[in-house]
């Protein structure tokens, strides 16, 4: 088959779109990032979990070990349940917390888990049963303001 | 008074009719070339020699427009993110705004008016002189010899030109935001990583590009086939090209943005 400049100056093109489709998925993108393949799914109930969402991180002492992989309405207790997809490699006694927490002051929302001392692990299927709502920045703002208003003035300081 | 009235709604009502009578016929020309596309796999040099054309082309525009689209988005955004001193933030908002809109939009429309109307101006110049009938003279069918690999060139090359213009906004915005602004390099990288998702926004940034270059190349190949024979003509569909395919990007880009924003369910 001949060979005409055409074809090099089209495979240069391709090869170049290759080369930026690379940079977006392995510098830009998370393509490279953390997905577990053995997972076992455990489920927790939260009175609030503020703006958590699918594919959010699941953390322990700030690692990721796990994905948020649903979120629904319990209409029976009337609270949210999330399912988590643990890291199989990362084991968590029975008695772990779970936590609604966020990254940063304006950043996104994960789920934080504190082991317990129990000597049985988590396994599939199993509930967290300790869990700790997102902290909802009016109600936070209310109670200050509710136990400032119950605080009893105090002298002014003397010089 | 009556009877310009008259005329003027008859007008209006001829050129609703024209305007569903192209969007029919055109539909019908895109299902025409799919049918008549096997001659553009087989021989695919003719389809090489068109993303020459259409996409090589068109690589110095888009790289020098993606530079300076991620360039003024850096400073841009600094300039606000400053105030709320998140300007880690920066790589961020440049890599999402880039991947999501203004990689497949711009490069949409960059790719529209300087290959499209190119296509246009190709095809209906050959129609005007006569060259498509004397090929279908020659019992060589002119849509699958001439507009087919036009329309898989454009295809193809849209989808690259669109992540080139990406990554140089990207590239861009990583000079004007590190370099000269003096961002922290390892923030403006790790905060883009963890914000970026491959699935939601480069393949969908993918997908958007590749459903522009149906777009474009289709609306393109049948202005010029469909363009009267004419120097007039050939003007005329040319122009037409343009102004359809950029509101056409535009629409569809509205529409798949719905399709695919996250968290709709």
């Amino acid at each position: 088959m001949e060979r005409r400049a055409v074809d090099l100056w089209v495979g240069l093109f391709v090869v170049a779109g290759f080369i930026a489709l690379m940079m977006l998925a392995l510098k830009v993108g998370n393509f490279g990032a953390y997905s577990p393949k053995d997972v076992y799914v455990v489920k927790a109930h939260f009175d609030n979990i503020g703006g958590l969402k699918e594919q959010a991180p699941v953390r322990s002492s700030g690692v990721v070990v796990g994905r948020v992989t649903g979120v629904r309405f319990d209409s029976k207790k009337f609270d949210a349940e999330v399912t988590l997809s643990m890291d199989s490699k990362f084991k968590f006694p029975t008695d772990t917390t779970a936590s609604v927490l966020t990254s940063g002051i304006l950043g996104e929302n994960y789920v934080g888990l504190e082991a317990g001392g129990a000597d049985d692990n988590l396994k599939q299927g199993d509930v967290v049963k300790l869990t700790q709502s997102a902290i909802v920045l009016e109600k936070l703002i209310s109670q200050f303001l509710f136990s400032k208003a119950q605080e009893t003035p105090t002298k002014p300081k003397e010089e | 008074m009556v009877d310009g009235l008259l005329d003027w709604f008859r007008l209006i009502g001829a050129k609703t009719i024209n305007a569903v009578w192209r969007i029919g016929s055109g539909t019908r020309f895109l299902f025409l070339i799919l049918f008549h596309s096997g001659l553009s796999f087989r021989r695919f040099g003719l389809t090489i020699r068109k993303i020459f054309f259409s996409g090589v082309l068109s690589t110095i525009i888009i790289v020098v427009s993606g530079l300076f689209v991620g360039m003024v988005l850096a400073l841009q955004g600094y300039e606000t993110l400053q105030v709320y001193g998140s300007e880690e933030k920066l790589g961020v908002l440049v890599a999402l705004s880039l991947l999501r809109e203004l990689g497949p939009v711009v490069s949409g429309l960059l790719f529209a008016s300087r290959a499209g109307s190119a296509i246009t101006a190709e095809i209906g110049l050959m129609k005007a002189t006569e060259q498509l009938s004397a090929m279908d003279i020659m019992a060589v069918n002119p849509i699958g010899r001439v507009v087919a690999p036009h329309f898989w060139g454009g295809v193809i090359s849209m989808p690259i030109l669109a992540t080139i213009f990406s990554a140089m906004g990207i590239f861009g915005a990583y000079l004007i935001g590190v370099v000269l602004i003096g961002v922290d390099v390892g923030a403006f990288w790790s905060q883009m990583q963890a914000a970026v998702d491959f699935r939601y926004d480069i393949v969908n940034s993918l997908i958007k590009s590749f459903v522009f270059g149906v777009a474009v190349t289709a609306i393109a190949t049948y202005e010029g086939f469909d363009a009267a024979p004419t120097a007039e003509g050939v003007s005329g569909a040319t122009a037409r090209t343009v102004v359809t395919s950029s509101l056409v990007i535009l629409a569809l880009d509205l529409m798949l943005t719905a399709f695919m924003m996250r968290g709709w369910n």
